[in-house]
């Protein structure tokens, strides 16, 4: 549990003269939920982006599973599952061949793809939807098709970008579940949230605003620190106050 | 002008062989924040396409402000501003330049609109961003601007299908705080939302699943539906707490609020759950349990389990 799953150290990006992360540095053991916290336009998306090898960094660096963000996003990419709050699913597939096509742009063979398929349905409740057409599954399903997708070639770091967004409390509670299981696997979580209920359960989070981060630490740390009741309450203060 | 300012009567609406509303009756009184809530695909898009007259229900009919929305639609749309979940800015378009192709849409004429303008940009606080593209607001400022644009029109009743979703806790406050400032002016909200502490801001409203009403009435009238008891478990470990309350009970039945866990004893009596928190008191995994009111959200979940 102590092994670094990712590293970041004063990792910067500028568009132009905007600063979108500035300096940030933090670390992140393997099969930990770390929660990535800040108002729309904090800084969350692009340090994201930068660590699962879609963006450049301005300055600084950090590895993900070992390999440097830098040099190595090829070997990243092989290594996590990123999966946006607009989950790209093909509408007009099933569930199945949505699963499938995932399989084939990872490189899993296809007897691979069957037998993680088999694995997910079971972790993930699919069932009777497997051979639905995925335009008519409700979102709950679909967000958990979109994990689906993202861990199907067991990737050892999960990116969870707004998971949940618009979920009502039952199909996000059960969402949650999926996720405390891979994390108890040893698969390591990074996850941003505007639910402030879900950021309890993340083992720390990372709050960040304009572009900095301004408080890290565990649920209860934040709590203690800022003598605040709430995460809710710790978010208003940093990000109103600040 | 003793109309309500929506009255829904026996609306049916099926697409193909699926149902999205059955006899869903319900009115809302004028000036007041009205909520719709329920999960996804309950059917609460579909309603609130057919009171803005963008789609007819197969049965039953629809008022706004005494109009009905099947033969009225002018009058309705000209009473109404609807903000869809999906909305529509021009991202190339500036905000000033998103504000004016609205109001010319909804045919507001020249002395009016920019009067209005100037009163929607103080209200939204957008006026230092008036030459700013839409496509560069942030999140919070875009949904800012979306509302404005229904605005345009001074409608007397707006419905909102989901704003705040995915906008952070901050950005909602602020937006919250205009609804709350347009129903003052006397503007009817009509607001949808998956946040349950959100709901709770509406002086009524109606839980929809399955494209039926399965409550309906103020805070306190939907939580007095809770069927079970809610206990707030306090200790040193949080996470420690949910995670073994969690096991003992079910996943759903179990969060952590604040500084505090919740659980809810539903299909599992009152004694029975007192008497776990109470072994693992003694554990000294829990130092204090009590038992507290129900919230929106509790209620929410014993209601979709029934």
């Amino acid at each position: 549990m102590n092994e670094r799953s990712v590293v970041v150290k004063n990792l910067a990006k500028s568009f132009g003269d905007f600063v979108a992360v500035d300096r940030v540095s933090f670390e992140v053991r393997a099969g930990e939920i770390f929660g990535l916290l800040g108002a729309n336009g904090a800084g969350k998306t692009t340090t994201i982006r930068m660590l699962t090898g879609l963006l450049r960094p301005t300055s600084g660096g950090g590895t993900v599973g070992g390999w440097d963000i830098n040099a190595q996003f090829e070997m990243i990419k092989k290594s996590i599952g990123y999966m946006s709050q607009r989950f790209s699913l093909y509408n007009d597939l099933t569930v199945k061949e949505n699963l499938q096509f995932f399989g084939g742009v990872y490189g899993l063979g296809r007897a691979r793809v069957e037998e993680r398929t088999a694995e997910l349905d079971e972790a993930l409740g699919l069932g009777e939807w497997l051979d639905r057409r995925t335009a008519a599954l409700p979102l709950g399903f679909k967000q958990r098709l979109a994990l689906g997708a993202a861990i199907l070639h067991k990737p050892a770091i999960v990116f969870l970008d707004e998971p949940t967004s618009g979920v009502d409390p039952i199909a996000r509670r059960r969402f949650w579940e999926l996720i405390n299981a891979l994390a108890a696997d040893g698969v390591t979580i990074i996850v941003t949230t505007h639910y402030m209920d879900e950021a309890e359960y993340c083992n720390r989070l990372c709050v960040m605003h304009a572009a900095k981060i301004v408080s890290l630490g565990s649920p209860a740390e934040l709590k203690a620190r800022h003598g605040a009741h709430s995460i809710e309450d710790v978010f208003i203060q940093l990000v109103r106050g600040a | 002008m003793n109309d309500p300012a929506i009255r829904v009567e026996g609306i049916s609406k099926s697409h193909g062989a699926a149902v999205a509303l059955s006899s869903v009756s319900f009115a809302v009184e004028r000036g007041e924040m009205f909520g719709l809530i329920g999960p996804d695909g309950a059917g609460k898009t579909t309603l609130m396409r057919i009171l803005t007259s963008l789609i007819d229900a197969d049965e039953g009919e629809a008022w706004v402000l005494g109009f009905p929305v099947r033969s009225g639609a002018a009058r309705v749309r000209e009473a109404i501003g609807y903000m869809p979940q999906h909305f529509s800015l021009y991202s190339d378009l500036t905000v000033a330049e998103n504000i004016r192709f609205f109001a010319d849409l909804f045919g507001v004429a020249k002395e009016a609109r920019v009067a209005r303008t100037e009163e929607l940009l103080d209200f939204s606080r957008l006026g230092p961003f008036v030459k700013r593209r839409a496509g560069a607001l942030s999140g919070g400022m875009k949904q800012k601007l979306a509302l404005s644009c229904a605005l345009v029109h001074t409608p007397r009743v707006l419905v909102l299908d989901e704003p705040t979703t995915g906008v952070d806790p901050v950005s909602r406050r602020d937006f919250w705080d205009m609804l709350e400032r347009l129903r003052a002016q006397g503007v009817t909200v009509v607001v949808s939302t998956p946040y349950m502490n959100e709901a709770s801001l509406c002086r009524h409203m109606v839980f929809i699943h399955k494209g039926r009403i399965l409550a309906s009435g103020t805070v306190g009238e939907i939580t007095a539906l809770f069927r079970g008891t809610v206990f707030s478990v306090e200790g040193p470990n949080l996470q420690a707490i949910s995670t073994r309350l969690k096991n003992a009970v079910e996943p759903e039945l179990v969060r952590i609020l604040g500084d505090a866990v919740q659980v809810l004893a539903l299909g599992r009596s009152r004694e029975e759950v007192g008497a776990l928190l109470e072994t693992m008191r003694q554990g000294g995994v829990v130092s204090h349990s009590r038992e507290i009111p129900p919230g929106v959200e509790d209620t929410f979940v014993s209601l979709m389990r029934e």
